[in-house]
């Protein structure tokens, strides 16, 4: 059975100019002990539909969905109070930039220590044993001294080590990365996705990795999800994906990486992710699309079979696969 | 920590000396001669005229008055009220617990209602309790103290009789005071009742006082809430599933209290200087009574020395309010 299974998720946001759909019919689905990217440019709705699933979106926002599964529980059907159980415990989150991330007013241990007292119920000796434990699990030197820090004592990147510490803390089955490197230095990045990975060999926890950086995705992920526009593109295992992408977008993508570059300068997608007044009728890719035709302009793409990796396209890439 | 407090305290001795200054410049450019006034409606001898202004020292130049009242504040003298003949100190020492015991109540009083209604209203922002509460604060601010005070005693003290309409304590009780604060004196005295009835003597200048510092706390917490609100720690605390009244209350509130003690700092130090309305309509007797009453005598020893006192409170509570930023805020305490 799928550890998570989201079936038609959308996200609107109220705006002063009307509602604004930020994720558009969205599945998602994740085993134990899976790691899935989702991958795509700002905009593209991946970090609000994670936030939906955690429900942390400010209240402007309405969440709707077919299904909403955590191990078998309904999450629509909840309270509060209940979903308040899993979320932080069973599922937890990190973000994008860890120094804004951690509360400057109260030391780091007392942060990571916080959720094992409201989930596991430890008291203070077992706290502070596992407080050091994750501390040395993140590879924080000098644990100790480090948890009577405050977060403004600390680099990004042990900032970062900070958060997956606290977020690990009380053994997720799913650990949601959104952009966990995209704020630090080159050489931390490498390091902390090591760090995930290893972690998630270790506890065998899912992870779901937001990013935009396809090398990330090459070297961590089994599986990808590509969205664009609030919509999920394609979908496949890691390698199929870089081999053949079905979607012109996806391809696009790829192609803009460096390493694949053939020509002097890199290519790149021509144009913008379009906004919440120049939605197209059609395929939302179509503007931008090298492919595109009359039909795609004005009719929305089918989505098809997972032999075609679920995209949603009237012409997929890469042959009968 | 000590070395900036010592830093801070120096800071204190221009502070002073200008305070001195100005207060002794301040009485002595306001027209009118307090020997005049000492004289009353009967007037006086020039011989007699003559010699007072000798004996008070007004026929040496200013600057040698000045340095003479400096020497004397300097070895703890502040001079004797023209009109009592006792030291201004021990007047001071009299009535400032009245005063300070109605700036204590008052500012809890604002506190108290005034920052949970801030974090609730920014919690609800935009729904009905967060407009009702931010046009009520606008209310309050804006009223003049006055009106607002007469109306409280017209309704609780004239219609209701459920409050006394002036001073601090019953005709009936009587008891030496003992630290000067009503509540407390009228525990230690022992007589029944007595407590009660300065809790009722409390309520109306206390709901006044504590008025404008109380709108202020409200939309000053509120403000700083909505600011905290929208920050990433936030979130993470909301991630880790943590309960709503454990995020606002502590991990918002907790960074929202800089501000708000900025403003809790200034409302008390104006509360002890400036209770000057509210003590005169309810025949308070605190210092904001008795200054006004040594101004319009030109009793110059009290002017001078009642602003210099009340400008030393205000710098401690100043200083108070830095310490406890230190304790909220731990990247102010390292930079200590």
């Amino acid at each position: 059975m799928a550890l998570l299974s989201i079936r038609n998720l959308s996200v609107e946001f109220a705006t002063a100019s009307g509602s604004f759909r930020a994720v558009d019919a969205i599945d998602v689905t994740v085993d134990p002990g899976d790691i899935l990217a989702i991958v795509g440019e700002s905009g593209s709705g991946k970090s609000v539909s994670m936030l939906a699933l955690m429900g942390l979106l400010p209240w402007t926002a309405t969440v709707t969905a077919d299904e909403m599964r955590f191990d078998g529980k309904d999450l629509r059907a909840m309270t509060p109070r209940t979903r308040r159980r899993i979320i932080g415990k069973d599922i937890a989150m990190i973000f994008q930039e860890p120094m804004s991330s951690l509360n400057p007013c109260f030391t780091v241990g007392f942060q990571i220590k916080e959720g094992l007292k409201k989930h596991l119920g430890l008291d203070a000796r077992a706290r502070h044993a596992r407080a050091l434990e994750l501390m040395e699990m993140v590879g924080i030197p000098d644990p100790v001294r480090r948890l009577s820090a405050y977060p403004h004592q600390m680099s990004g990147g042990m900032s970062q080590r900070v958060m997956i510490a606290m977020a690990i803390a009380c053994r997720p089955r799913l650990l949601i990365a959104d952009e966990p490197t995209t704020a630090l230095d080159v050489t931390i990045q490498a390091q902390i996705l090591d760090l995930l990975t290893a972690l998630q060999a270790e506890t065998g926890m899912a992870l779901i990795l937001i990013t935009h950086d396809m090398g990330v995705v090459a070297e961590t992920a089994r599986r990808v999800s590509v969205q664009y526009a609030g919509q999920k593109v394609e979908e496949q295992p890691v390698g199929p994906l870089f081999a053949t992408p079905h979607h012109p977008y996806t391809s696009a993508l790829l192609a803009a990486l460096p390493e694949r570059a053939t020509t002097r300068l890199l290519p790149t997608i021509p144009g913008v992710v379009p906004g919440q007044f120049d939605r197209p009728p059609g395929c939302l890719f179509a503007p931008r699309c090298a492919f595109a035709d009359a039909t795609c302009q004005n009719t929305p793409p089918p989505v098809q079979p997972p032999a075609k990796g679920l995209v949603r396209c009237h012409y997929p890439l890469g042959g009968p696969a | 920590m000590i070395r900036y407090l010592l830093a801070r305290l120096l800071t204190f001795v221009p502070t002073f000396l200008g305070v001195t200054l100005i207060s002794f410049a301040f009485i002595r450019v306001l027209p009118g001669d307090p020997i005049i006034v000492m004289a009353g409606e009967r007037g006086l001898t020039e011989e007699r005229y003559a010699e007072l202004v000798t004996q008070f020292g007004f026929d040496k130049p200013l600057p040698v008055q000045f340095w003479t009242y400096l020497t004397g504040v300097l070895q703890g003298d502040l001079g004797v009220s023209y009109v009592t003949k006792r030291p201004v100190w021990d007047e001071f020492f009299a009535l400032f617990p009245a005063t300070l015991e109605l700036s204590l109540c008052a500012i809890v009083f604002a506190i108290a209602i005034g920052l949970p209604a801030g974090v609730i209203a920014a919690v609800n922002r935009g729904k009905l309790f967060d407009r009702a509460l931010m046009s009520t604060a606008l209310v309050g601010y804006s009223m003049p103290i006055f009106w607002w005070a007469l109306l409280l005693i017209i309704v609780f003290s004239g219609n209701l009789g459920w409050t006394p309409v002036s001073g601090r304590m019953g005709l009936l009780y009587f008891f030496e005071p003992v630290t000067g604060f009503m509540l407390i004196d009228s525990v230690l005295s022992g007589q029944s009742g007595a407590f009660g009835s300065a809790v009722r003597h409390l309520i109306l200048p206390t709901i006044v006082l504590g008025t404008i510092p109380l709108a202020v706390i409200a939309r000053q917490t509120r403000s700083a809430m909505l600011e905290v609100l929208s920050e990433d720690y936030i979130r993470t605390a909301r991630a880790k599933g943590l309960s709503p009244l454990r995020v606002n209350g502590l991990h918002a509130l907790r960074n929202a209290m800089i501000p708000v003690v900025t403003v809790i700092g200034l409302s008390v130090g104006t509360l002890l200087a400036g209770a000057i309305l509210t003590e005169t309509i309810f025949s308070w007797p605190g210092i904001g009574k008795w200054m006004v009453d040594s101004i319009f005598r030109r009793d110059y020893p009290v002017v001078q020395g009642g602003l210099l006192l009340i400008a030393s409170m205000v710098m401690v509570v100043n200083l108070t309010v830095d310490i406890l930023y230190g304790f909220i805020n731990p990247k102010i305490r390292a930079r200590k």
